[in-house]
This record gives C-alpha cells, structure tokens and sequence, in this order.
C-alpha cells in the first residue's frame, strides 16, 4: 500500500502538468486573440488618444470623457436609432420569410432540393460581390430596379442618394442575404418534428393554420430562438455591406453604431481612436445584453 | 511508461512554448539588416517587374543597398505607417498621399528636411505646401496631379456649344441647359461621403472665393448651390452623391454627358473612350480657372531608432526625384512632374498636357494656409455638408451653417 501511493502521486502531479501543457495551447489562444485585443479596446476607449500619443505613447487618462463625448454627439441618436430600426427589420423580415421558405420546402416536392440549393446562393456570395450587386441594381439612373420601375410607370426612387430611402435599401439587402441562414436552420428543425403529430391532428381534424400555430410554432421554439440570437449578433454588427452601399450616408441617414465606430476611426485622415473604441463598446455590451436576455428566457422556460 | 509520458508531455510543452515565442518574436522583428532598406508605397498596381519596381532597384544600387518594396493600398497605408511608427519598424523610405504628411507629422514619425538634409529647392512651393507645417518640411513630392472638366466633344458640338467660351459659373450653366435642350446629360462628378467628395468640391468652393476656415460664408454656400442646382434641374444625375471618382468616370465613358471633373490619373483611360474628348481648366464663379487641390504623393523619411540610416535614405530619394527619375515615374503615373523644369520637358513630349500643368501651377494644397491636422476634421464636415445639401435634407445654407459647427 505505503510503496503505492507515491508513484500514484508522481503521476498525478505530471497529469496536472500534462493537462496544463494541453490546456496552454486554447489559453494562449484565448488570451491573445480575445482578451488581450479587448482589453486595448477598452483602453483606448478610456484614454484621450492623440495620433501623435498613439505612435509615442504616454495618452492621458481621460475616464469616461470618450463615451460622454460620444453620448452627446449629434450623430449619437441616429446612430442607436437606425441599429435598431435595422436590426428589428432585418430579423422580423429574414425570419419570416425564412420561416415561410422552410415550410414550403418541407413539403418535398419535385425539384425541391434544387430549388434550395439556389436559395442559399447568397449565402455563399463574398459580402463585397453581394454588396456591390445591390449597389449597381439600386443606382438611381442606371440601376435595374429603376428600369424595372419605370416600365410598370412608377418614378424613379434615389434608393442609396434619398436620405428617406437608403436605410431601406440596406435592410433589403441584408434580409437577401440572411433569408438563406433561417431557411436552412429553420428547415432541419422542422425535420425534427415527428410526422406522427401531425398525421395524428390530421386525424383530429385540424386545419393547415392551426397544425403550425400548435405543432410546428411550439416545437421549432428552441430552433427559432437560436436562429434569432445568431442573426441579433450578426446583424448588430453588420459593417461591410452599409459602408459598401451608402458609406452610412447620405447625412447620416443609413449610419449604425457599426460603421460609425469604424468612421471615427480609420474613415478620416486623422483617426479618432478613442471615440472610435467607445463605439465598439458599446455596440459589445448590446450585443452582450441580447444574449444574456436569451439565457434568462431559456432558463426560465426550462424551469 | 511513466517515463515516456513525462517525456511526452514535455515535448508537448515545450512545442507549446515555442510556438508561442515564435509568434511574439516574429513580429518584433527587425524590418531591416545589414545593407537592405525598406520603401513602402501606395502604387500596389506596379508589380515587380514594372518600371517604378526597376527605378527603386536601380537607386539601391546606387547607394550600394538593396531595397526591399511593399506597395500597400493608399487608404490602407495611413494605418500601417502609423502603426508600423507605434512599433518602431516604421519603412526607411515611405510615400504617401500629400494629405496625410501632416498627420503623421503630427504624429512625429517624420523626420523634418533639417534632420534628413533633403534639398527640395526645386519644388514648386504651392505643391510643397502640403508638406509643410510651421516653417518645417516633411517631404518631397514626387508628382502632383489635379482636376479639370473632361469634355465630350461630340454633345458639344451637337449641342452648339464652343468649349473655349466656358470661362465662369454662368456660361457653364449655360452650355448644360444647351446639352439638357438636346437630350443629353450635363455634368458627372464624385460627392461621395469620404475624402474624394470633398476633393472634388474644393474647386467649386475655392473658385467661389471661400476658405476653409468659414464653411458657411456666402461664397461657400453659393458653391454647393451651384451643385445642388444641377442636381435639382437634372443637369447632374442623382447617383453623384454615391459615385467615387472611378464610378463618375464610368458614367462619362458611357457617351452620354457632356461633362465630368476627373483627374489628370483618367488620362490613360480617356484615350480608350470610344468618342473624341477635350479638357478645360475648371472655372472659377468669377472667371479664370479655380484654384483645385493638389493630388499626388510625397517621399518621406521616417524616424529611425538609428540615425546613420539617414544618410542612406537620402541618397535613395535624392536619386528617386532626381530630374530624369522624377519624368520617367510621373510619365508612368500619368502625373504632373513637381518641378517647373520638367514640366516643361512634358509638355514638350506631349502637348495635351498643357492644360494640367496650368491646373497644377494654379492647385492649392489641401493641408497648407498651415490648416495641417486641422483639414481632416473641415473635410469631414464639408463632406457631410454637401450629402445634406445634395440629397435635399437640408439647404445649402443650413448644411454648411452645422458643417462649420462641427468643424469649429
């Protein structure tokens, strides 16, 4: 027993060795690829950044002056507003009609496959192709949606020039391009759904809308609310496809918290870190809210 | 076997460690060793069998070092000049867009001409202007280009207008409503929401008699009426507000307007359109051509940790803008040459060029009147006036009055 227990320890002591040496890798991978580059964001977002003290170091320590200075800018509550107003739109859109898409193509008819092969097209696109599409078809003289407008009568809309129209025009494209992601998350959840309930309130006599409002509605919740938060975090931080089409402009009009970070800092000559960082903050922490929000909805639901 | 774990184990570890040195010493790294000297440029369209390529190497060996280029995209340059200063790598030899000198100047990760001796005598002093802040000069340019009005030669005529009357806003205006009368487009520009819009605006602005310290005078506002009317009577199409300077051009390609302002780097491109072209110097609201801004990119020496590198650099420039040099690479560019000599030897080889080197005598550095690191924030503004302004969300005279507010 006694001549037993040491070697039982050599070996657990180089265990715990081991399994730090494995572990080594994923810390170090964390800490430099996420930690280390958040926590210079928030640093940045807490001193008064100069170019002159970002190349020679010493920038003073400014509190929270950088988010009092970004609360009161005018380009503030445009900013928060169109967030939202894109975000809202673009999830209730690509859920619904993702939603609808994924119930049609449940229902296996000939050439089904093929047709969603091509509905997630956009998908596979790089942003700059799609983005750069829609910019060219929505052009105000040029553009194919125009021609197509003015041969049914109607005049031409300034899609991405109107400050009325361009927040639109960036929510049409962003839906196209998420509507693929709800289809196809939405269509393996229905697949889940066992066809016996269905064959037994067939039975029951129930109609079309109310086997989606008690069956399919209710199952496909845990799918859906995953699918929600996905697209709550993408499109909450979506960047490439307004500064591509509109630059957030014109006048601020299509601006969101996200291209506006990224103005602060790189889209003038004379960068404004600090401003910049407190922006990208503060679109973390929403982002961080939401999905808190979902875990506490989750829970309570299990519980 | 409990050997050969440690040991593995150990291996393991140690393969962990050295992954994790390799990546932190790897970018510490020292840019440059023994007898090679870094050039970082914004011309990444020149491979490296292209002549400018050729150029740099042929001055390398002429200083008895080997150079070692990158050519980075211009807007992506900014920030890696910075940081490479932030680091202390920065390039032994950088060139970049003119307006930028005074931001990294500002920065201090420029040396000034009485630090590196550079002679820039023979620059034109209203291009050098843009490299200069307080008495102290940061660089030499290496070539200027600027704006004028590209014209289609054919809607002219049709159109029964003689480009050589249009000297002032009024027969300006008067040659679109002649084009507009017979079908065709007037006018194409860039009043896009970056630094191009307002590059393409300053000679409207200037040309009206503004400056850049009162955006909302009478003479800025009579400017971006001048623009807003256009767009308003259909003389400019609406996709302006979007368009960079490479879409506009792609609108006059298409035959059907009759102007568009671009800059001297379409040349190449305007020998391809298939229909006859002119250029004339933009006017100014008064008469005359408008002063436009200075385009074009500057050498410079960044801060060293080791001086002796200076003396080196030096020699790299001096043979980079050396007369000859300075022809052949602003031949290459399609650029105007920043010294009065060889823009005469220009015009000689190609007398279409006539016009820009006028425009260029007449252009304005962006940067000078010592606004320097000022500029960045006014051309924002006057950028985010004019889309106001131009998408009707405000009058010209609101826009610019909250332009000048945000830049005061």
């Amino acid at each position: 027993m006694a001549a037993t227990v040491p070697p039982g320890h050599r070996v657990s002591r180089a265990g715990r060795w081991s399994a730090w040496a494995f572990l080594a890798p994923v810390t170090g991978y964390l800490v430099v690829c996420y930690a280390y580059p958040l926590y210079r964001n928030v640093e940045l977002s807490l001193r008064e950044y100069t170019v002159r003290s970002f190349v020679q170091g010493g920038a003073p320590f400014a509190g929270l002056d950088n988010y009092r200075t970004t609360l009161a800018d005018p380009t503030f509550e445009p900013a928060l507003t169109h967030t939202l107003v894109f975000t809202v739109a673009s999830l209730v859109l690509q859920f619904t009609i993702g939603m609808a898409l994924a119930l049609f193509f449940h229902q296996h008819f000939p050439l089904s496959r093929t047709l969603r092969a091509v509905i997630l097209v956009p998908w596979l696109l790089p942003l700059i192709v799609s983005a750069s599409t829609w910019s060219w078809l929505l052009n105000s003289d040029a553009g194919l949606v125009n021609a197509a407008l003015g041969v049914v009568g109607v005049d031409p809309v300034h899609w991405l020039t109107s400050p009325r129209w361009s927040l639109v025009s960036v929510i049409i494209a962003n839906v196209w391009i998420g509507v693929p992601f709800n289809l196809v998350v939405l269509h393996s959840g229905l697949q889940a759904i066992p066809a016996e309930l269905y064959e037994a309130s067939a039975l029951d006599g129930a109609t079309g809308w109310q086997r989606f409002r008690s069956i399919t509605f209710p199952l496909l919740r845990p799918v859906s609310a995953i699918t929600l938060l996905l697209g709550l975090i993408y499109t909450l931080k979506v960047f490439d496809l307004i500064w591509i089409m509109t630059r957030g402009g014109p006048a601020d009009s299509s601006t969101t918290l996200a291209t506006w970070s990224y103005r602060l800092g790189f889209g003038n000559l004379l960068p404004r870190f600090g401003p910049g960082a407190a922006v990208g903050n503060l679109l973390i922490v929403l982002a961080l809210l939401a999905g808190l929000g979902y875990l506490r909805r989750q829970r309570r639901q299990q519980s | 076997m409990t050997a050969t774990s440690r040991r593995r184990c150990l291996a393991a570890a140690v393969a962990t460690l050295v992954a994790l040195a390799g990546g932190a010493c790897s970018s510490a790294d020292e840019p440059s060793g023994g007898g090679s000297y870094l050039v970082w440029d914004p011309y990444p369209q020149f491979a490296d069998d292209s002549a400018w390529v050729a150029l740099l190497r042929k001055c390398g060996e002429g200083a008895g070092v080997t150079v070692e280029r990158t050519g980075y995209d211009t807007t992506d340059l900014t920030n890696k000049a910075l940081l490479a200063a932030q680091q202390g790598n920065s390039p032994d030899v950088l060139i970049v867009d003119n307006p930028v000198i005074s931001t990294l100047a500002e920065a201090g990760a420029l040396t000034t001409t009485d630090e590196n001796k550079l002679d820039v005598e023979a620059m034109a002093a209203n291009l050098l202007g843009a490299g200069q802040r307080e008495g102290r000069t940061y660089g030499v340019p290496i070539g200027a280009n600027t704006l004028a009005l590209y014209y289609h030669k054919e809607v002219l005529a049709a159109a029964g207008v003689d480009p050589a009357t249009i000297t002032d806003w009024a027969t300006l205006n008067s040659a679109l409503t002649k084009v507009k009368a017979k079908g065709k487009k007037g006018i194409t520009f860039s009043a896009i929401g970056t630094e191009e819009g307002s590059f393409q605006f300053l000679p409207w602005f200037w040309g009206a008699g503004a400056q850049l310290t009162a955006l909302d005078s009478p003479p800025a506002v009579s400017a971006l009426t001048l623009w807003a009317d256009w767009l308003r009577q259909g003389h400019a199409p609406n996709s302006v507000i979007n368009n960079t300077q490479t879409t506009s051009w792609q609108e006059f390609a298409t035959g059907d307007y009759a102007f568009a302002e671009n800059g001297t780097w379409q040349l190449a491109n305007a020998e391809k359109l298939g229909f006859g072209y002119g250029i004339i110097a933009i006017p100014a609201r008064a008469g005359g051509p408008a002063p436009a801004p200075t385009g074009g990119e500057f050498v410079s020496i960044p801060v060293q940790r080791d001086s002796g590198r200076y003396a080196t650099s030096r020699q790299l420039v001096t043979c980079l803008t050396s007369a000859d040099n300075l022809l052949a690479t602003d031949t290459t560019l399609s650029y105007v040459a920043p010294v009065t000599a060889v823009q005469d030897r220009q015009v000689a080889a190609d007398p279409k060029l006539t016009v820009w080197v006028e425009a260029v005598r007449a252009a304005k550095g962006r940067t000078g009147d010592n606004l320097g690191t000022r500029y960045p924030k006014i051309s924002e503004s006057l950028w985010t006036g004019v889309q106001a302004a131009l998408s009707g969300a405000k009058t010209p005279q609101e826009a610019l009055a909250a332009a000048q507010r945000t830049a005061g």
